[in-house]
């Protein structure tokens, strides 16, 4: 009986792993004919865009080509900026705010602050933009700055974030380290940043998870705030890169790889974390 | 006491919670209520000037029988999708927290497709769809083929494949950590007492998970319902703008058409929409709460 039972269960894993593996090759299809359409010329491409290797060979051309093409270096480079300073931003100002309206329950601003925070997260992006270009654009004039699209994407990452950290302060940091901190003499200042943001780590690894993805890959509110050429992201340059050279396809091909490729490296390392990241912050928020 | 004092109040809350304030309200509370202003003018995206025309702009989005049929596109896009993803997603999961080999490699590799952003997804499987797929079915039926993305219906379709394969790897996540947060004694037990492996995650396992499901059902929702960057590069609303969903009807009503107005006016029919969406998946959590 009970060897019956395990062959079964031996079985049905096997079936489960053969499965899951087939499955799991078509989700990877679409960037495996990337990376093989990458190394061919254009016209192998065009007339079999499924053969490993095309009939004029392999070639590495693409590359350099959509590299200076679309500007890959600059595009990169401001993504990097933009991506790790709202990151901070969110993170620093979030833990920040949300530890004044932890600590002062009976302060009425800070619940309201915070309910606000909480309802306004079912605002679609699609309500703002508008006003968002009006306001900005037209009548302030600080689009197309790095600055804007900064302070822009912190503003809107820190209710989620205020409501993240919100949580884990409250059940996760005990008052009484501050009470004796407190006693000792020191300031509420240095008490959050020598007491309570190092106990947050966690929660800040979630949030830079989370909201690092999320401003790596947006499109619309960059292509909204940057119209200049040197100040596009990665996405935007993409999405421009396609339209001038839809025709070239191996440049496509070329683009596409190098857009996807820094953030495939990121998860080769950090994959553990991502994936546990995105998981408590789901599950969180 | 200071510390009682408004003036000290103020004083800590803004060294604190300034900046996110601060930022929060300038780039959401503010545009927001200026949004609902602006849908009672007929700016024109340039000139200061801002004409009042009343009820106008509201009047034009009724009459507007694009956006309408776009956002009906939207709703049975979103249900397809929403089914097919969270159907994807708990298989996956139920596999992945079986016990077998490598779970934690097939976890990851399942969620690939979501670390990318919707426009470089999008271009990268109009490539799979224009050349792969038409490659793939020519050489099996020997004949010529147009590609999916070339009729309406085709399209949508290409639409729902996509968002179900980038979906259903962030929606297991969630349903992973659903099925780790029940115990396994209970499912034992219920086994003991005669239950067959089915009827115990039937009976037991599912209800328990109660929680994933509408956590997992309400976002894979939202996310549907406000799609834009990848309808954007997989299919650009074409053909004859019979694939153009809800967000981009609004995107291009107000910075294509420059109709602002009416695109603010369209946009507050997804707010609403999406408030809708968010009570239900309050009340839903509450009441699961209660019952478990």
């Amino acid at each position: 009986m009970e060897g019956q039972v395990s062959t079964r269960t031996k079985v049905l894993h096997a079936l489960m792993i053969v499965v899951l593996t087939i499955v799991l090759l078509l989700f990877i299809a679409p960037f495996i004919l990337v990376v093989i359409n990458v190394f061919k010329t254009k016209a192998d491409i065009n007339t079999e865009p499924l053969a490993l290797i095309g009939k004029h060979g392999f070639t590495l051309d693409n590359f350099p080509r959509a590299m200076e093409k679309m500007n890959f270096f600059t595009v990169f480079g401001n993504s990097v900026v933009i991506t790790v300073s709202a990151t901070i931003l969110t993170i620093l100002f979030s833990a920040m705010c949300a530890y004044v309206i932890v600590r002062n329950p009976s302060w009425r601003f800070g619940g309201a602050v915070f309910a606000l925070m909480v309802a306004s997260m079912v605002i679609p992006f699609q309500v703002l933009m508008v006003p968002l270009v009006s306001v900005y654009g037209g009548l302030l004039n600080v689009l197309n700055s790095r600055i804007t699209l900064i302070l822009m994407h912190t503003g809107f990452s820190v209710s989620l974030a205020v409501f993240m950290f919100h949580g884990a302060i409250k059940t996760n940091i005990p008052n009484e380290l501050e009470e004796a901190a407190s006693i000792d003499g020191c300031s509420k200042w240095r008490t959050f940043w020598t007491i309570v943001f190092p106990l947050l780590k966690p929660t800040v690894a979630t949030v830079a998870i989370i909201d690092a993805m999320a401003f790596w890959n947006d499109y619309l509110l960059p292509s909204l705030v940057l119209g200049r050429r040197e100040l596009y992201t990665i996405p935007i340059a993409t999405q421009i890169f396609y339209g001038t050279y839809s025709n070239d396809i191996g440049l496509i091909m070329a683009a596409l790889l190098l857009a996807m490729l820094p953030i495939l490296i990121l998860y080769l390392f950090l994959q553990r974390y991502i994936v546990e990241g995105v998981t408590s912050g789901a599950v969180k928020g | 006491m200071k510390q009682n004092k408004l003036s000290y109040k103020i004083s800590q809350f803004l060294m604190f919670g300034g900046p996110a304030t601060i930022l929060f309200f300038a780039v959401v509370i503010l545009p927001f209520f200026y949004g609902l202003y602006l849908t009672f003018t007929s700016w024109d995206g340039v000139s200061a000037k801002k004409p009042f025309v009343g009820l106008d702009n509201y009047k034009a989005a009724i009459a507007d029988t694009a956006y309408w049929q776009s956002l009906g596109r939207t709703f049975v896009y979103s249900v397809i999708s929403v089914v097919l993803v969270n159907i994807v997603a708990f298989l996956l999961a139920y596999m992945v927290t079986s016990g077998i080999k490598g779970q934690n490699f097939f976890r990851a590799g399942f969620f690939i497709p979501n670390l990318i952003g919707g426009i470089v997804l999008g271009y990268v499987w109009k490539f799979v769809f224009n050349r792969a797929f038409v490659a793939i079915a020519e050489a099996a039926t020997q004949s010529e083929h147009a590609s999916l993305l070339s009729t309406p219906n085709g399209a949508m379709f290409c639409l729902i494949l996509v968002s179900v394969w980038q979906y259903a790897g962030y929606m297991m996540l969630i349903y992973v950590a659903g099925f780790m947060s029940v115990d396994q004694s209970l499912k034992e037990a219920a086994m003991i007492d005669g239950c067959n492996k089915g009827k115990a995650m039937w009976h037991v396992v599912i209800p328990l998970m109660r929680a994933s499901f509408v956590q997992c059902i309400f976002l894979s929702t939202t996310r549907c319902f406000m799609v834009y960057d990848l309808n954007l590069s997989l299919t650009k609303g074409e053909p004859f703008n019979q694939s153009v969903l809800a967000a981009m009807h609004v995107y291009n009503q107000a910075f294509v058409y420059k109709n602002y107005g009416t695109g603010q006016a369209e946009a507050l029919v997804l707010f609403i929409v999406c408030a809708v969406i968010g009570m239900l998946q309050v009340y839903f959590g509450k009441k699961g709460e209660v019952a478990a």
